[in-house]
């Protein structure tokens, strides 16, 4: 996003050739940093829905996806979720134009969004653990609760972030370095509902199947 | 509630008189340098310009000087493990319990992979691209620090299991189920895992700084076919970390998840599948294998063409052989257990696969050799690890090849045939690289050479020592000898296990004419003192003082020829660029120091050594440190300082650079 509308306010034609150019700015470094590290987060989500895989069908006698998964909740998370990538991008578009009131209102309705996703998850995991179908029943809910326990803590993480940054917009303002950490955060935000909707199909789509 | 979790007297080995003798010489050798350290009053020096630094040569230097150290540690055990088995033939036991004999094998493996062999190539890494890719840092210098001290945390948490507790005695690839509690009931496996976590993250972090660096940050005019042959392998090799350790790191996370909180990934009941293990693990270890190799490939192209004073031969069919190596090597993982019995045609995948790797390497080894083929080859001491290193690894790629026939590797699958063939590649290909690194930039790192006939001595000590060690290995191996064993009735092995030790013990000659090697020209630094061009060299890295100042170049070079700095020379000689004008510097920002690396490592290491003994609070406590020390950072006001123009003025005067470029 904001990557873009910095290339596109140029024109095209006066700009070096990359290698010409010698290194980048700080701006689009940190950013391109970024994606490499998300990406080698999604190498681990990999591993983990490998395990996954595997493991699908090693229910121990114990309940199978079908019987478990709820997919109405799912699909409440999944809108959670879709939503606050919504507001997520708002904010970025706030940053872009300098309102700071409107960076805190779309990152407040991000944090609700947020908590109310893992409020819904944490409750799924509970009733699944009172039912007796907790990480420890079978290898399958093992992997289950690692895979979607693993997202979980990355969006609670994300919210962690989310308050840090509102208290360094709120402290030192929207400077250049908080910048470049609001536009990080908003990649992983996203990067966040990629992994989820891979989740969401592979668990709750594919897994409540017979 | 105990406060303490496991952690009680039990935990040190009063009995065991090696492991206290060990342990208390380290700790003397701990107590002794720190004390000399703070009675010549250092520590400020020390805190202030290598503990707190961002600068990636000292945090390259700093990486080396921890391989190093742990290179002793992880040798001694190679020189127990051999000693053992020399004696408990027959009757005998030798010196070594079982119990023990087996966290030896499994720390040494450890060690020697994660500690010794990763931080080397990170430290040259960390050292030499920015100055070849002719920068002043590296994309996230904070960040590096950050990985560094990461990786120290892990090298000190498995040390402090030599004296409180125990290591892992599953090998150093901890398979379940043995390494599950319910086989592995102590903390050794737990000391495994936390280490291996928490040094990851601070490979990983070095593997996203440096793709950032290479893809992002060059001088300008310095595109993909301009880059020095070392800094494509450097490339490739952090691809792979950041491609493959976060496996790892899933894999370990996975164990963990089992040991401490009853999952059934890995366990034998309820489901759980041993060999996802054995899958990930290799999925991960195979490119392992390639992240060590390939930047000490590197480190060779470089030192075959400046010491023949020719261009790198076929430098477009490095930069190929080299991608393909990083692609091909995720694609093999199963040739380390084509015992697991899948079927004929999946282990003739992974055997083919693994012989097509062979090309690329071929492709590489002439390339040296016609690199060196008509050139006036100076045999200084890089070229003969350089040489050493082709004349071995291509015999212990051969035995790789056998290795990659699924019928062959069923009859040797972990025999000593095995340990001979990994070793015969591993450390011509990564030990070799490393000393030929070392060798090739000490002279830039602190401004002079290593002294040569030490040097000399040292090389042809590993060399020999090296074969007398590992070639008697493939033979026991063939008469049906395992792996890891602590003693053996078979008596016919036992003169072939005495050969290997005398090789162990010439290899200790050559280690120990590395220590007065650097004693030596420490003592004759001003005899051994350099310029800035000591080899005649062709790349960037020549072009500035040795050592480079903080900032590196005083002007950023511009890069219009592959092997920019050969080139800027020769249009020097021909007077093409004589007119050095008088140079405008300009303020240069550079980032500003930050203990944060250490702080978060130490609590990194709290935090491990609380979840090794379960002793919930202190976790607690460290991970709540290290958050508020990320929060004091992430508010802080100044990350950068200004160099003034004067300061680098003084400095060009007093290092006047040979070649303007």
């Amino acid at each position: 996003m904001n990557i873009a509308v910095t290339i596109d306010d140029v024109a095209r034609e006066t700009l070096p050739i990359a290698s010409e150019a010698g290194p980048a700015p700080k701006r689009i470094v940190v950013a391109y940093g970024f994606w490499i590290f998300l990406l080698s987060d999604i190498v681990m989500f990999s591993a983990l829905f490998a395990a996954y895989a595997a493991l699908v069908h090693a229910t121990a006698g114990g309940p199978s996806g079908a019987v478990l998964f709820n997919q109405g909740t799912a699909a409440i998370e999944t809108a959670c979720l879709l939503l606050s990538s919504y507001t997520c991008g708002m904010m970025s578009l706030s940053v872009n134009s300098r309102s700071r009131s409107a960076v805190y209102f779309f990152a407040a309705v991000t944090f609700a969004l947020g908590t109310m996703f893992l409020a819904l998850e944490l409750r799924e995991f509970a009733g699944m653990i009172s039912d007796g179908a907790g990480p420890q029943r079978s290898a399958f809910l093992s992997a289950f609760f690692t895979l979607v326990g693993c997202h979980g803590l990355h969006v609670t993480a994300g919210l962690v972030w989310l308050t840090v940054m509102m208290a360094q917009v709120a402290v030192k303002g929207l400077r250049a370095n908080v910048e470049r950490r609001l536009l990080c955060f908003a990649l992983f935000w996203h990067a966040l509902d990629i992994i989820w909707v891979w989740l969401f199909t592979v668990v709750y789509l594919i897994g409540v199947q017979p | 509630m105990n406060l303490l979790g496991k952690l009680d007297w039990n935990a040190i080995p009063f009995d065991q008189p090696i492991v206290m003798g060990a342990g208390g010489g380290v700790i003397l050798a701990i107590v002794f340098v720190l004390s000399w350290v703070t009675l010549k009053g250092y520590v400020p020096y020390l805190w202030r310009e290598w503990i707190t630094s961002v600068d990636h040569k000292r945090i390259g230097v700093m990486y080396l000087v921890l391989a190093l150290l742990m290179l002793l540690r992880g040798f001694s055990d190679a020189i127990m493990m051999r000693s053992q088995q020399a004696v408990a033939a027959g009757g005998a036991q030798g010196y070594l319990p079982p119990e023990h004999y087996d966290q030896i094998f499994s720390a040494h493996g450890t060690i020697m992979i994660f500690f010794v062999a990763m931080p080397l190539v990170i430290g040259l890494m960390n050292f030499a691209v920015p100055l070849q890719l002719g920068i002043r840092d590296v994309a996230f210098p904070t960040l590096n620090s950050v990985g560094l001290w990461l990786t120290a945390s892990g090298i000190l948490l498995t040390n402090v299991s030599l004296v409180i507790g125990e290591f892992a005695r599953t090998g150093w690839m901890a398979y379940p189920p043995l390494s599950e509690l319910q086989f592995s009931p102590g903390v050794g496996v737990d000391y495994y895992l936390w280490s291996l976590q928490i040094s990851g993250i601070g490979t990983l972090l070095t593997g996203i700084n440096f793709v950032t660096t290479i893809l992002k940050a060059r001088a300008p005019g310095m595109g993909y076919m301009r880059m020095p042959v070392f800094c494509w392998t450097a490339l490739a090799s952090n691809l792979m970390i950041v491609a493959v350790f976060p496996i790892l790191t899933a894999t370990l996370a996975m164990l963990l998840l089992d040991r401490y909180v009853g999952f059934h990934f890995f366990s034998l009941d309820a489901g759980g599948n041993v060999m996802m293990y054995v899958n990930l693990f290799w999925m991960w270890g195979h490119p392992e294998v390639y992240i060590l190799v390939l930047p000490a490939f590197g480190i060779f192209s470089e030192v075959s063409a400046t010491f023949s004073g020719k261009p790198l031969f076929g430098y477009r069919s490095m930069v190929a052989a080299t991608m393909a190596i990083c692609i091909l090597s995720m694609m093999v993982w199963l040739h380390h257990f084509f015992t697991m019995g899948a079927s004929a045609s999946v282990n003739a995948f992974f055997g083919v696969a693994s012989m097509i790797i062979g090309v690329p390497t071929g492709v590489k080894v002439f390339n040296w050799m016609f690199t060196m083929y008509g050139g006036r080859v100076r045999f200084e001491v890089p070229v003969l690890w350089t040489i050493g290193f082709m004349v071995t690894f291509v015999l212990g790629g051969l035995t790789g090849v056998l290795l990659a026939v699924p019928p062959v590797d069923w009859q040797v699958h972990n025999s000593l045939f095995l340990v001979a063939h990994f070793h015969h590649v591993i450390i011509p290909g990564v030990v070799f690289g490393a000393f030929a690194g070392y060798v090739y930039w000490f002279p830039k790192a602190f401004g002079f050479k290593l002294d040569e006939t030490w040097g000399r001595r040292a090389f042809w000590c590993w060399f020999i020592g090296f074969h007398l060690a590992f070639m008697p290995l493939y033979v026991v191996g063939l008469m049906g000898m395992t792996r890891r064993l602590q003693h053996y009735d078979v008596l016919s092995w036992q003169p072939w296990l005495l050969v290997a030790e005398v090789g162990a013990v010439i290899v200790l000659a050559g280690i120990a004419c590395q220590v007065i090697q650097l004693v030596v020209s420490i003592r004759n630094r001003e005899k051994l003192r350099v310029g800035g061009d000591p080899w005649n060299g062709r790349t960037l890295e020549w072009a500035t003082a040795s050592p480079p100042p903080a900032w590196n170049f005083a002007v950023v070079p511009h890069v219009a020829t592959l092997d920019a700095f050969w080139n800027a020379k020769r249009r020097a000689a021909t007077g093409a660029n004589q007119a050095a004008q008088a140079r405008a510097y300009t303020p240069i920002e550079m980032p500003k120091n930050s203990p944060i690396g250490f702080v978060n490592a130490f609590f990194a290491v709290v935090t491990g050594f609380a979840l090794i003994w379960h002793i919930w609070w202190m976790a607690g406590v460290g991970l709540l440190g290290a958050f508020a020390a990320f929060l004091v950072f992430a508010f802080r006001d100044e990350d950068e300082v200004e160099v003034p123009v004067e300061q680098i003025a003084r400095f060009e005067q007093s290092h006047p650079a040979e070649v303007v470029l």
